[in-house]
């Protein structure tokens, strides 16, 4: 990824974006080219690759959260490993992604303040609690699932940054569902109260992990734009039904219920059909009302400013060294 | 917020021995060492490299998108630096 101190942008180009350059980048992004940082792109696009890229890398850093809460909890030491490998995983997801938005020409420190000034959004499901050692194999097995759903078409956004950090976190993303599943399956062929406890889980978690992919088409409002500039490739309805039929057989193997009444398969089509979605959950989880976002942007703020003396140190003793070899170098001169 | 801007850095990475360094991608450090050891953390926690170069970004001169056709179009139409366009006989067999 390239750099802020590249980005500046064009003085040029503002105001009226002429019809010609509109669809000269139009028809870059219907040949699959990939648009890169210093590449004229429309006002429009710049924003909406800046607030999903930043979205998403909010996601990542808030969604280290619920997991940590488990870590010094974990039942083995082999649980233990890969939860800390996971969530130091998802960290690494986020800085991947503040990059990519960094080369659109908005500094980090700004993206940052957004999150925890609570004016930038993150997935919603990153407000539920875990409650319990299975809600780890859940978030695993659900979570991570339903991110990669999302992601696998975002390695061709047409975005090149965006893309090329999508493909870095595609391949980190299988060990987390797998290792989620594997926490699952493990608790579902326990004892009955394991079992009890994979299935409190399941109930918990399924609906917040299919609302993950957000409104209904009929309903989202920066869909088709985002389509017809390759940003996004499929529609939120259609990555959900695939998560869907991949989830459900599994949810069956380990002999658990998907937590919906009206479930059914459909033998023409081969999809499994879900009931109705509960959107006023998710609009009241979006607004900041569901069970733990204020708790944790509180974490967020508390991390951000128990911080602040490790990076005004950093930054001091960054310039004490710069000043100490200008003037060896000066002393050197001068002899 | 006042938070000074902390410096950013591009990484760049050997993944083998005897493979050349190749970008992996960036992050905020404020010095040269803090942003080896970051990168380490953000870059390599698979084993993606056995060495590591940081370079501050700033010190990167890119060429514009804008002159792409100028400096990389010439070189399009001149066939004749590559092998396939000189012709020897099957006879004379692998050259
Ligand atoms: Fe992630
Ligand atoms: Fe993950």
């Amino acid at each position: 990824m390239y750099t802020q101190a590249l980005n500046a942008k064009d003085a040029a180009d503002g105001g009226a974006e002429d019809a010609d350059r509109m669809a000269r980048f139009q028809a870059r992004i219907d040949a699959e080219e990939r648009i890169e940082p210093n590449d004229w792109m429309p006002e429009a696009y710049r924003r909406t690759l800046v607030r999903q890229i930043s979205q998403h890398a909010h996601s990542e850093i808030v969604g280290m959260l619920p997991e940590g809460n488990w870590v010094t909890r974990a039942p083995s030491l082999r649980r233990k490993a890969a939860l800390i490998a996971k969530v130091q995983d998802e960290g690494g997801h986020g800085l991947y992604l503040y990059s990519a938005a960094e080369t659109l020409g908005v500094a980090r420190e700004e993206l940052v303040d957004q999150l925890l000034s609570g004016k930038a959004k993150y997935s919603s499901i990153f407000n539920y609690p875990t409650l319990s050692w299975a809600d780890i194999g859940a978030i695993g097995w659900l979570v991570d699932g339903a991110a990669i759903m999302n992601q696998i078409p975002l390695c061709r956004c047409s975005y090149g940054p965006y893309a090329r950090a999508m493909i870095k976190v595609c391949k980190e993303e299988s060990f987390h569902q797998r290792q989620g599943f594997e926490i699952m399956n493990t608790l579902a062929k326990g004892s009955p109260a394991q079992k009890a406890m994979a299935q409190d889980a399941l109930n918990r978690w399924w609906w917040p992990s299919v609302m993950m992919f957000g409104p209904p088409d009929s309903a989202s409002q920066h869909s088709d734009t985002s389509m017809r500039w390759k940003i996004k490739r499929f529609t939120n309805d259609e990555l959900r039904q695939q998560f869907i039929d991949a989830t459900v057989p599994q949810a069956h193997y380990m002999g658990l219920e998907i937590p919906d009444p009206a479930l059914k398969h459909d033998a023409e089509s081969g999809h499994w059909t879900i009931g109705e979605i509960d959107w006023t959950e998710f609009k009241a989880v979006i607004a900041g009302n569901g069970p733990c976002n204020r708790q944790r942007l509180r974490q967020r703020r508390e991390a951000h400013e128990s911080g602040a003396w490790v990076r005004e140190a950093a930054l001091a003793h960054a310039e004490k060294r710069r000043r100490r070899a200008a003037a060896a170098v000066t002393a050197a001169a001068a002899e | 917020m006042t938070t000074a801007h902390v410096p950013l850095w591009e990484v760049f990475l050997r993944a083998r021995n005897g493979l050349a360094h190749k970008h992996a991608g960036s992050l905020h450090a404020a010095d040269a060492e803090m942003a080896l050891q970051a990168a380490r953390d953000v870059y390599t926690r698979r084993g993606e490299g056995v060495s590591i170069w940081v370079v501050p970004s700033a010190a990167i001169i890119a060429s514009e998108p804008a002159e792409a056709g100028m400096l990389f179009e010439p070189t399009a139409s001149k066939i004749y630096r590559h092998p396939t366009f000189y012709e020897v006989p099957d006879e004379v067999g692998h050259m």
